[in-house]
């Protein structure tokens, strides 16, 4: 972390320097410059090109100069489908109030809004992307910071579609305050370590809001991530640490809310799941802490499949879920469930002490015939299927004997949750 | 006035009614009848179309009954009736009898005459079976129909109310009614009716007036000349149980 | 009918079972109301209770109602009216009031809690439509057997038997169904089934709106496409509909073909 901070210091300091014997080179059709090609050549690192508000459809602009593009009035870069629009391979480059538009899909490359590439200490900040197949791609680059950019894709089907935000092989980038609207994936990591992510909104994203790829020593908070296929997918990384982040509408067939795969040592906290199919699907996943996590009116809250160690619940809200658990046989049995509030939970606190004093079971007989006959949800609630729960309940036979809460809370807590 | 031709009634296998042909127009009083199960209430019934007849027809002032409601306006029936609804009062019930039926007769001087006033605002449910016949009696001759029909009209009627019924049907017999009622009351009947019919299983045995009655079955009181139809009746079918 | 209806309607509402039937409710839903701080879980309890309870009482009382009135309506059938009119006033004044009762008892506490106001208030009316649905459905069928059957023993015990059906054993023999033909594939099968019973179909109504992620995150397309599109609830609504016609077409049917 002092290293981070170091450089991020260094780098604070280095720009108010340059800019000081910057030169302004401004583009517009009246201007001395007319096309933003020329403005680069004649420019030199360190120097502000302001691009007034127009049309400009230069294709590829390969910026290979450490130099700050500023947009005027919003200034239209316009790839009339045919390429990718900058592609930045200098240090220290800002790129701000540009709109970016019309890169158009491709099958062979992956062609994007604005391309950084083998560089470090970039901003790229309040643009606005659209319909740009891949919108911001950074590869082996570090020290970036992508905030406020509005990235909004057309995407219709995942295989022809890119992600807002793409980012492979990268260390130490920032991704704040971004909003990122129908493409493939919100934002997706691959080989990114020691990054943070906050304040992002990610909407109507075909597969995920988030995509995490063996990356490791993340931090992501105070994002929200509504309506895609599903919330956040974490696989294959270890040490994501996510708090504050609101999960919400990820629903449809196999769809999550948040989905770990193959993920260890992680803390998940005051996040909330609410109207997804399933909250969060578990598989694989080793040595994680949920605590003060809200789950409303999901499908499922938790669905943990096999191969789970060591994952703790505590002091978190279930409310309103059709159900709390579901877990497979296989699944590992050193998780344990303590502390929570279950909505479902019917037993009595004779002594008053606000915990249940009959330990609750998450797991009930319906959600093992679902899983065996999925059709059968459709006598969800009936009558019948309580018949059944209940003397579940009286007698377990099924339900597994480790997967309880002891000291179910007879109120829900109040969670620092945002709203 | 009801004209009934060749009237035939079955429920299941049990063949009640077997060809019934009954006139009557003549305004007086008619007896109906007969023993236990021989279809008194089903002929009734038939009339004021609860029943439905497998065969023949019922004239109404010479039209068909069949599917029809409207006649039914000229026709005060006394049911055989068990239970009221509980929770109502016999002034709610007159009420709904004279608002069902479009007619609004002033029942009073009936309510006075089968003394029922301290009653008029009690709970039917709460009511002897006396009384309940009592307000029974009043809806059926409340409304000046022309037919009067009436099923079993002294049961649970104390004497002194009997005699006030009797009265009754005299007045009503005096204003050309066409009265029909059944009976188990021999006496009643030979006091009050002029016309007889017999049933017994399922056939009219006979018909005709009190007299007629007597003499054909030889005997000048009413109880022996019906005994003698029973008797009869066993000996032509040679069927000993089924005398009654 | 107006007549009939408003006559038998009023010694309806001022028997005790009606009045208990109301004060159950209004009891309970207040207890709920008071007891549990989340409204969809309140309506979820409700609905599990109104689920049960509506068709018990319906057909219970309807059937009672039925028998006991059985004596008056030979009066009723010798007064100038039609026979159909004399029935559907009773069917009518039978629903009428233990509709009334319904609406009163879960009605009055949630008008007071301020559900007008709420986020929850078309789950709360899906759950009012489909109690009064199933007043209609139960006392229908119970007007159907009580005219079929004058025995009153035999009348009872169809219709306990015809409830115990349609609340429990219908779902047992669905799920044993299911479970049976396992290796086929069962969607279309099993959104059929549902609708060869009212009170299943009033379940799934109200878990269209309540339990819409779980039944989502169904696997199969044709469950998504059913329950997802306003399409089932259109479905739903319309065999309800005819669930509520078939006994009253029965009760017509029966009613002028009796002899009383």
């Amino acid at each position: 972390m002092t290293k981070k901070k170091l450089l991020l210091i260094l780098c604070g300091l280095s720009l108010p320097l340059q800019s000081m014997f910057a030169a302004r080179l401004e583009v517009c059709p009246s201007c001395s410059y007319q096309t933003i090609h020329s403005a680069l050549e004649n420019a030199s690192d360190g120097d502000q090109i302001i691009i007034k508000s127009g049309l400009y459809r230069e294709g590829n602009i390969q910026v290979t100069k450490s130099v700050h593009l500023l947009g005027e009035g919003w200034p239209v870069l316009d790839g009339e489908g045919q390429t990718e629009i900058l592609t930045i391979t200098a240090r220290h480059v800002l790129i701000e109030g540009l709109e970016i538009r019309n890169v158009g899909n491709s099958y062979i490359e992956d062609r994007a809004g604005i391309r950084l590439r083998n560089t470090r200490f970039c901003t790229i900040r309040n643009n606005r992307l659209v319909n740009t197949f891949f919108g911001i791609y950074l590869e082996h680059s570090a020290d970036c910071v992508i905030s406020g950019n509005e990235v909004l894709g057309e995407a219709l089907e995942e295989n022809s579609s890119g992600n807002a935000i793409h980012c492979w092989y990268c260390q130490r980038l920032t991704i704040r305050d971004n909003q990122v609207y129908r493409h493939r994936d919100g934002i997706y990591f691959e080989f990114v370590d020691n990054s943070q992510i906050f304040g992002n909104t990610s909407k109507d994203n075909l597969r995920y809001g988030l995509h995490f790829m063996f990356s490791n020593d993340d931090y992501y908070y105070e994002n929200r991530f509504i309506q895609n296929g599903a919330g956040v997918a974490v696989m294959f990384s270890k040490c994501i640490d996510m708090d504050h982040n609101i999960f919400a509408s990820n629903w449809g067939r196999a769809s999550y809310g948040l989905l770990l795969k193959e993920l260890t040592d992680t803390d998940i906290r005051n996040n909330s799941f609410r109207e997804n199919t399933i909250g969060i699907y578990v598989e694989g996943c080793s040595r994680i802490d949920y605590h003060h996590n809200e789950f409303k009116q999901n499908g499922w809250a938790l669905k943990m499949s096999g191969g789970c160690l060591d994952n703790h619940l505590q002091e978190n809200n279930f409310i309103g879920n059709s159900f709390d658990l579901s877990t497979l046989a296989s699944a590992g049995t050193e998780n344990t469930f303590d502390n929570n509030y279950w909505s479902e939970y019917s037993g009595y606190d004779l002594d008053h002490n606000g915990e249940g004093d009959i330990p609750y079971l998450p797991m009930k007989l319906f959600n093992q015939i679902v899983q065996q006959t999925p059709e059968a949800l459709i006598l969800l609630r009936s009558l019948f299927i309580d018949l059944l729960n209940f003397s579940e309940k009286v007698s377990p036979v099924f339900t597994p004997e480790n997967i309880r809460d002891l000291h179910p809370k007879m109120n829900p807590y109040t969670l620092n949750i945002r709203s | 006035m009801i004209q009934i031709n060749q009237l035939y009634k079955s429920f299941g296998t049990n063949q009640v009614l077997k060809g019934i042909d009954l006139n009557l127009d003549k305004p007086g009083i008619t007896a109906i009848l007969g023993p236990n199960g021989s279809g008194k209430t089903t002929l009734i019934k038939s009339i004021l179309g609860m029943v439905l007849p497998d065969q023949g027809h019922i004239l109404f002032d010479g039209k068909p009954i069949h599917k029809k409601w409207a006649y039914r306006e000229t026709i005060g029936y006394l049911p055989q009736i068990v239970r009221f609804p509980e929770n109502l009062k016999p002034a709610e019930m007159f009420a709904l009898i004279k608002n069902l039926r479009g007619q609004n007769p002033d029942l009073q001087h009936l309510i006075n005459r089968f003394e029922l006033e301290p009653f008029l605002q009690k709970r039917l449910g709460n009511l002897s079976g006396g009384t309940r016949q009592k307000i029974n009696l009043v809806q059926a001759f409340g409304f000046d129909s022309k037919v009067l029909i009436l099923d079993e009209p002294t049961a649970g009627l104390d004497p002194v109310s009997v005699i006030e019924l009797k009265k009754l049907l005299e007045e009503e017999r005096k204003k050309g009614k066409i009265i029909l009622l059944t009976t188990h009351i021999i006496s009643f009947v030979e006091e009050m009716a002029e016309q007889m019919v017999f049933l017994l299983d399922g056939h009219i045995h006979f018909k005709g007036d009190q007299k007629t009655l007597k003499s054909t079955f030889g005997d000048d009181r009413l109880e022996r000349a019906i005994a003698n139809i029973l008797r009869k009746d066993a000996i032509n079918q040679s069927e000993p149980e089924k005398i009654i | 009918m107006l007549k009939i209806f408003r006559f038998y309607f009023f010694d309806l509402i001022r028997s005790r079972w009606t009045v208990l039937y109301a004060l159950f409710y209004l009891l309970l839903t207040s207890a709920l109301l008071l007891l549990s701080p989340n409204l969809s879980k309140v309506i979820i309890s409700l609905m599990n209770i109104v689920l049960f309870l509506v068709p018990l009482i319906a057909s219970m009382l309807g059937i009672m109602y039925f028998y006991s009135s059985r004596d008056f309506i030979e009066l009723l059938l010798a007064q100038p009216l039609r026979r159909s009119t004399i029935f559907f006033g009773q069917y009518l004044s039978i629903v009428g009031s233990l509709g009334l009762s319904l609406l009163l008892g879960i009605g009055i506490p949630f008008l007071l809690y301020g559900i007008l106001s709420s986020a929850e208030i078309w789950n709360y009316l899906v759950l009012l439509g489909t109690g009064l649905m199933l007043t209609f459905i139960f006392s229908g069928i119970a007007f159907w057997i009580a005219l079929k059957h004058e025995n009153r023993i035999k009348g009872f015990g169809l219709m306990i038997l015809c409830w115990l059906f349609f609340a429990v054993i219908y779902d047992g023999l669905f799920l044993l169904g299911l479970s049976w033909f396992n290796d086929y594939p069962l969607e279309k099968f099993a959104l059929g089934a549902s609708l060869f019973n009212p009170i299943d179909l009033s379940r799934i109504l109200i878990l269209l709106k309540l339990d819409i992620a779980a039944l989502m995150g169904f696997t199969g397309a044709v469950f998504s496409k059913f329950l997802g599109s306003g399409l089932g609830m259109l479905i739903s609504m319309a065999s309800l509909l005819l669930w509520v016609g078939f006994p009253i077409w029965r009760i017509r049917a029966i009613s002028l073909k009796k002899d009383f």
